[in-house]
């Protein structure tokens, strides 16, 4: 059994409360860093410990906190990103479900590091039940003197609000965000300035994922060489992993960063298999805006190298053989799934998502859709295949924002890696529509070390 | 006529007050679902313009917002919306099938309303509950590992419920 550190007590009976909470080590680690250790000494651990951002980037969380501007009189702010609306991800629900109070510590430790009197929990529209969770641990929390002023008698003053979204998977991208909390639309602004100098109302701030802020609990209960000992080489400690798809067991485990990619679906301590005795056939490690990878490239590297659960080996091989640990959210597919198919359900979702703003995203996502329900829907040329790599080269790299890139490599991986399948597509136009194209060679061992 | 009650007033002051004094517009989207939630499931010009009025901005500054978010409604939908998910994960679970289950009981297409106006279907994007696929939300919860009998049990409920 992996070690656990996020959902270490999550089996608790009762965790959600305060009393329990506290009863199991709770704000242990919010008292040590408040009353015996400081601002500083914080910062230097939560470097120490190598966190990376949970919310997809994976950004060093120490040295995004050195960032933040620190003008006389200017109050600053702390944002934890609760949007959580990257398809296949659903971690962050699971943490404010049942543990709420292991967020509220995370972002009292944080805003004191920070020198953040105020803190925004930005969480999407759609949960629309956990706010009311949230508020009460707020409110437990505040009772028991962890919020408002003078906490625990240390000068510390820390309001908590929950603010929530509206629909809108733009949002979770941290200057939407931040526009969408100042009552707008979500648009992206142009960095810079960053929001460590100009956020909030033009207010130096940070944005972090909600799984991020929680981590730093355990960072300042244990101290950061103790996490480091946790995973392997840049990816240290522990991450959540939300499975999905066609699996005997969907759900949200927290891993070890040092096991298999093929332990965790095969596992019966995680994904337990492939749902029906099916066999495995594609995967998308990280959230829909990471590239597929066929089940061959899945669990060995083109290297030949067992696959880990680690930001480092899910990127090996860069977009031309590997892919990217990313939120964490794990789609599985099953020999039956159809990979033309599922490309269409993203592309159809980044058009609906994008904001607007920059041609290449607004125009692009919504050709890739439509070229992509032609292939699915039988209607669909060889030469259609060709545009959609074009369409897709053309958006990467030319957006305010990387929801554009976001929607183009999931088409540039699904077009790279099972090229075959679309054109089986095009060529059996009324075949595709009764059955799918199946495994082809996806899951045979590679016979060479791939080429780029 | 649009007015929130005494009790619902109070709750957006106390939203306002979350913000630093003068920025009250933040409180624009919180504001929006009060107000969808206590006129009727939708938002209508009139209740835009008594949102605007409240917050001290523009009426277009509340319709550009409004237009923005998909959890808005600009038309009247019927007393239960189902609002079924339909992205790659919920898909490759099945979600397909329970889409055409619902259109049929219903006898209603994506975006229609029954006639007696009880239910509306939507269709919608990802709603982070895809390892419990497929799934819906209906009002402030969601429902999962939903199958045509479970969508059964839902439909009966909510009739009940009506009566
Ligand atoms: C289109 C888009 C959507 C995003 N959605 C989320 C999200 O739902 N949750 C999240 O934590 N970060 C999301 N991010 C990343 C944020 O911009 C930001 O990097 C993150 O909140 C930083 O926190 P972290 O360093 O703790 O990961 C998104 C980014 C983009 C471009
Ligand atoms: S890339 Fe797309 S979502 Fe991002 S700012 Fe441009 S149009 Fe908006
Ligand atoms: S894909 Fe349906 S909830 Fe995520």
């Amino acid at each position: 059994m992996g070690r656990k550190l996020l959902l270490e007590n999550a089996h608790i009976e009762g965790i959600r409360y305060y009393d329990t909470y506290r009863r199991n080590g709770g704000y242990a680690a919010a008292e040590k860093a408040l009353k015996s250790m400081g601002p500083e000494a914080v910062l230097e651990e939560v470097k120490k410990s190598g966190l990376r951002g949970r919310g997809g980037a994976g950004f060093p969380t120490g040295m995004k906190w050195s960032f933040i501007a620190k003008p006389e009189g200017v109050p600053r702010y702390l944002v934890c990103n609760a949007d959580e609306s990257e398809p296949g991800t659903f971690k962050d629900r699971y943490l404010m479900e049942f543990i709420p109070h292991l967020l509220i510590e995370g972002l009292l430790i944080s805003s004191f590091t920070l020198g953040a009197n105020a803190c925004y929990i930005y969480i999407r529209g759609e949960y629309a039940w956990i706010p009311d969770i949230l508020e009460q641990a707020i409110a437990e929390a505040k009772n028991n003197g962890w919020l408002g002023k003078n906490i625990q008698g240390t000068g510390f003053d820390l309001e908590i609000y929950v603010q929530r979204g509206a629909g809108a998977y733009i949002c979770g991208e941290e200057t939407a965000l931040i526009e969408s909390l100042e009552g707008k639309r979500g648009n992206p602004r142009i960095k810079p300035p960053f929001p460590a100098v100009k956020g909030l109302w033009q207010c130096p701030t940070v944005v972090n994922n909600v799984e991020t802020l929680a981590a730093v609990v355990p960072i300042i209960k244990y101290g950061g060489d103790e996490y480091i000992k946790l995973g392997t080489g840049k990816s240290t400690g522990t991450k959540l992993i939300s499975a999905c798809g066609n699996i005997n067991k969907p759900g949200v485990y927290e891993i070890e960063m040092n096991i298999s990619v093929e332990e965790f679906i095969f596992s019966d301590e995680y994904c337990g298999g492939i749902r029906n005795g099916k066999r495995l056939k594609a995967c998308i490690p990280g959230g829909s805006s990471v590239p597929v990878l066929p089940a061959n490239l899945l669990l060995k590297t083109a290297k030949g190298e067992t696959r880990m659960m680690t930001y480092e080996s899910l990127a090996d091989g860069g977009f031309a053989t590997g892919s990217m640990l990313g939120s964490g959210g794990f789609i599985v597919m099953d020999e039956d799934q159809c990979i033309v198919k599922n490309t269409l359900t993203f592309a159809r979702f980044y058009h609906h998502e994008s904001c607007g703003q920059c041609s290449p995203c607004r125009e692009g996502t919504g050709w890739m859709e439509k070229v992509l329900k032609n292939i699915e829907t039988g209607k669909g040329k060889m030469s259609d295949i060709d545009l959609l790599w074009d369409i897709q080269r053309k958006i990467e790299g030319n957006t305010i924002c990387p929801l554009g890139d976001a929607a183009a490599w999931p088409v540039a991986a699904a077009i790279r890696h099972f090229r075959d399948e679309f054109e089986w597509h095009v060529k059996n136009p009324e075949e595709a529509q009764r059955r799918n194209f199946g495994l082809a060679h996806y899951a045979d061992p590679l016979p060479v070390a791939a080429t780029v | 006529m649009v007015q929130f009650s005494e009790e619902k007033l109070n709750k957006v002051k106390e939203i306002i007050a979350r913000y630093p004094e003068g920025k009250q517009k933040s409180a624009l989207i919180p504001v929006l679902h009060l107000a969808q939630e206590s006129f009727g499931g939708w938002l209508s010009a009139e209740t835009m313009d008594y949102v605007a009025s409240l917050l001290q901005i523009k009426p277009i500054e509340v319709y550009e917002v409004a237009t923005f978010y998909s959890m808005f409604n600009l038309t009247p939908v019927g007393k239960y919306l189902f609002e079924v998910c339909q992205t790659g994960p919920c898909m490759v679970s099945g979600s397909d099938n329970i889409i055409e289950y619902i259109k049929s009981k219903l006898g209603i297409g994506v975006g229609e309303t029954t006639p007696d106006g009880m239910f509306t279907l939507k269709l919608v994007e990802c709603l982070g509950a895809c390892g419990y696929a497929p799934m819906m939300q209906l009002g402030k919860h969601y429902r999962e590992h939903l199958t045509p009998a479970k969508v059964d049990e839902i439909i009966a409920e909510c009739r009940a419920k009506a009566n």
